[in-house]
Order: C-alpha cells, then sequence, then structure tokens
C-alpha cells in the first residue's frame, strides 16, 4: 500500500475543482467504503484501487492519480457507478481523470502505433470506442 | 385491434461488415415473425460509447441525429441489436428528455433539423421480441427446439448499465427466458454481467484478455456449451479473441460463442446461411451440427 505525503501545497485543487466540473459528482460525499474496488474488473491493471483514487481526489492530489493511469485502464462498465452506496457516479468521474490529459491534446493510446494486423481484424465498434474515450 | 406503430432499425457500425452474422440473422428472424423494420436512411454511427464528461455536448449530436432520423421516417420507436448501440441511443435519448438545458443547446447546434426532445422509444431487439411477440408465442413458432443446448447467457455491461437505461431488473431473466423458448437450457455462471474487457481488449490485450479468461472460466465452470452475446464488443473479447487469451491463460476449453439472434434463426428453421457462422469463432457450427439442429454440410 502506497504512503502519500500530503502536503497542501502539492494539493492540485484546481484540477479537482475541473474533475468535478467535468464529471458533475462530488467526490467529498465518497466514503471509502471501497466497493468500488471490489467491483472493478479492470483493477488489477491499475496502479490505485479506485477507492484510493477517490481519497486522493478529495485531498487534491490529482497528480497521484495521473500517474497511476486509472483513467487508462478502466472499460467504463460502470459497475461501480450501479454500486456505490453513496450515489456518486463513479465512471463519470472516471470519465474526468480521463479527459485531464486528453484535454491538453496528450492522447491516451496512438492508432498508428497499435498492430496493423491487430487494426484490421478489430470490429469498428472496438476501433471506435477505444478512440473516442482514449484520444483527444 | 390497432395496427402497431412502425418501428425504425438502426444498425450501427460493425453490423454491415464484422457482424453481419448479428445483422442478418435478426432481420431473418423478425422476417419469420413476421415483425416489420424499416432501416433508418441516412444512419450514422452512434459513437459506441455514451460520454460522461458534463460539457461534452458535441459528442451526443451523432445519436441525437439518428433519432432525430427516427422521427422523419414517421416512426415512434427504433430498435438496435448492438449493445453499445442500444446503450448510446438510450442514454442520449433521455439526456434529450430530461436535461432541459443541454437539449436547449444541442437543439440550437442542429438547427437545420426539427427540434427534438426525446420522442422516441429506443429498444433492444430482445424488448422488442418481448414485448411484440412474447416467449410463449415465440416458444410456439420454434421449429428446431435446442433441447438439451446448455447455453450461458453473457449479458455483459451495456444491456444492464446504468440501471435507467437496463433492459431487465436488478436479476434480469430476459437473456433466459429468451433462450428457454427457444428449447435451450440457460445455465447461470457468476461472470454473466461482468464486463470482457470492452475497448481494453484492443488497447490493452493483455489487461483485457484477463477479463475474458475470467468471463471464459466461469462459463466453462457452470457447464456451458456455448456463450451466448448481443454485442460484436463483446464477440471481438470473447469469439475472435479467444485463441490468444486461451494461449495466455491454461486450463480454459474452448468456448463457442454465437449472438443470440444466430440461435433465434437456428430455431426458427431458418436456412444457416442467414447466420453467417464463418464469422464467428472455432466450433460455433460443428457444435449446432453435432447437436443436429443444423444439417451437417455435405462434402
Amino acid at each position: 500500500m502506497a504512503i502519500v505525503n500530503f502536503s497542501p501545497r502539492a494539493a492540485s485543487l484546481a484540477k479537482v475543482e475541473k474533475i468535478g466540473q467535468l464529471s458533475g459528482e462530488n467526490v467529498q460525499l465518497c466514503m471509502q467504503c471501497g466497493t468500488c474496488s471490489a467491483v472493478c474488473p479492470m483493477a488489477e491493471a491499475m496502479g490505485a484501487s479506485t477507492r484510493q483514487v477517490m481519497h486522493w481526489l478529495q485531498l487534491g492530489l490529482t497528480d497521484e492519480v495521473l500517474e497511476a493511469r486509472v483513467g487508462e485502464f478502466c472499460a467504463a462498465c460502470h459497475t461501480c457507478t450501479v454500486r456505490c452506496p453513496r450515489g456518486i457516479d463513479v465512471a463519470r468521474v472516471l470519465e474526468a481523470v480521463r479527459l485531464l490529459p486528453l484535454r491538453q491534446n496528450r492522447d491516451l493510446v496512438r492508432p498508428g502505433e497499435l498492430d496493423p494486423e491487430v487494426r484490421k481484424r478489430a470490429p469498428q465498434i472496438a476501433l471506435v470506442s477505444a478512440f473516442r474515450k482514449l484520444t483527444a | 385491434m390497432t395496427t402497431p406503430s412502425k418501428v425504425s432499425y438502426y444498425p450501427g457500425c460493425t453490423l454491415k461488415t464484422k457482424a453481419r452474422n448479428l445483422e442478418e440473422s435478426a432481420l431473418g428472424a423478425l422476417a419469420a415473425l413476421g415483425i416489420e423494420v424499416e432501416e433508418l436512411p441516412r444512419w450514422n454511427c452512434c459513437g459506441a460509447v455514451f460520454s460522461l464528461a458534463d460539457d461534452d455536448l458535441i459528442r451526443h449530436v451523432a445519436p441525437v441525429r439518428d433519432l432525430i432520423r427516427v422521427t422523419q421516417q414517421g416512426a415512434t420507436q427504433v430498435v438496435t441489436i448492438c449493445s453499445q448501440c442500444y446503450n448510446t441511443l438510450a442514454r442520449a435519448n433521455l439526456l434529450m428528455r430530461e436535461d432541459e438545458e443541454k437539449r436547449k443547446t444541442l437543439n440550437l447546434f442542429m438547427e437545420e433539423e426539427p427540434d427534438y426532445a426525446g420522442e422516441v422509444e429506443v429498444l433492444h431487439y430482445l424488448t422488442l421480441l418481448r414485448e411484440r411477440v412474447g416467449w410463449d408465442a415465440l416458444r410456439e413458432k420454434v421449429k428446431v427446439p435446442l433441447d438439451g443446448l446448455k447455453v450461458a447467457t453473457f449479458y455483459g455491461c451495456t444491456l444492464l448499465r446504468p440501471q435507467v437505461v437496463a433492459i431487465d431488473g436488478p436479476n434480469p431473466q430476459v437473456f433466459e427466458d429468451f433462450l428457454r423458448a427457444l428449447g435451450a437450457t440457460p445455465v447461470p455462471f457468476s461472470a454473466a454481467q461482468e464486463c470482457c474487457g470492452a475497448y481494453q481488449g484492443l488497447v490493452h490485450p493483455v489487461e483485457g484478455g484477463r477479463r475474458a479468461a475470467t468471463v471464459l472460466e466461469s462459463a466453462q465452470r457452470a457447464g456451458a456449451e456455448a456463450l451466448v452475446l448481443s454485442c460484436p464488443l463483446c464477440d471481438y473479447n470473447l469469439g475472435a479473441r479467444q485463441p490468444e487469451v486461451r494461449a495466455a491463460h491454461s486450463g480454459i476449453e474452448p468456448v463457442p460463442t454465437f449472438y443470440f439472434t444466430q440461435l433465434l434463426a437456428v430455431a426458427l428453421g431458418l436456412e444457416p446461411a442467414v447466420c453467417h457462422f464463418e464469422l464467428n469463432g472455432e466450433g460455433a457450427l460443428k457444435l449446432l451440427e453435432d447437436k443436429e439442429y443444423v444439417a451437417a454440410a455435405t462434402a
């Protein structure tokens, strides 16, 4: 488990506010029960659990969230949203996390770098959904 | 008896090419059941995923345009077969119905189009079957009962989440009821409502593949002979990529995958050609031939 040295000066409250605006959700409502982490199908791939992400966001630690590449690995399955006992639409929060780099024109996947064989074989729906979620 | 209103049909990006086995079996079955649908003229891609950001209205333009085409066609309902299309269209429709401010902005942006306020009803194919035919009536129309076929019904994510667009309640039975009507035996399995890996199967094949492995293992443990799907993205992860997933995860036996509409077409006695089994993953047609639901091709 990662221990985070918390300094209010390091906190990027502006970015947290941006996440609030993009998602329309209030991360302060989270009570850290961890249900979202327990049900997350991509938890193993992420550098932090969804619960941890919510906590970091409550503290304004967006750099940690971005380093954990949580937005990149989220598959938008909405299980966390459906299960959250506090009624937070967690999928929306993760979409906002994903959008922070995308809005600065930093793509999370480069279509040109996909294996040409895979690109040929993949159905349109896979290409459209991936590029919609992970490119600016 | 009143004449049922016209139903538009929205195919979506994959059904005309890589998922012809989904479209042609679905439309063939509807014709056999006497349900008329009319493909939307000038439809465009719905975007495949519903945009969740509050300020990202431009991404709702595509699905909303499709819904406007439905009204222009003189229909009140639109049916779609792909789970992702269903989710995206249904959520965009709700947004236009319920969010006055965003509705206003989107209508102003699309000033060349008539104003839209969510008047259309978006249906998934299973819902259309349940409402227009009903499971008892469907059972009577079955010519080739799929007796003895143990099927794992994979709902995945977008038919059920979020709840506002779910095609069934919290303990969904619609897929199971459908398969029972065809004579098949649905086997409950723990991963039925889990994620197949979605677009992660494309961009992060290893991590996405773990999802597919979990689903395949779960279906295998439940004793399923086949996995039934309603989404071309699920089929990519669980069908097309199955050999890779099996190679990376030991102990998973091959599980043929079918679109639910293929099993419907077979049960209704349609020509197997309409099902395009050549587009399915390994072992699909062979399973149906072994079970003698379709005649084995003579060499």
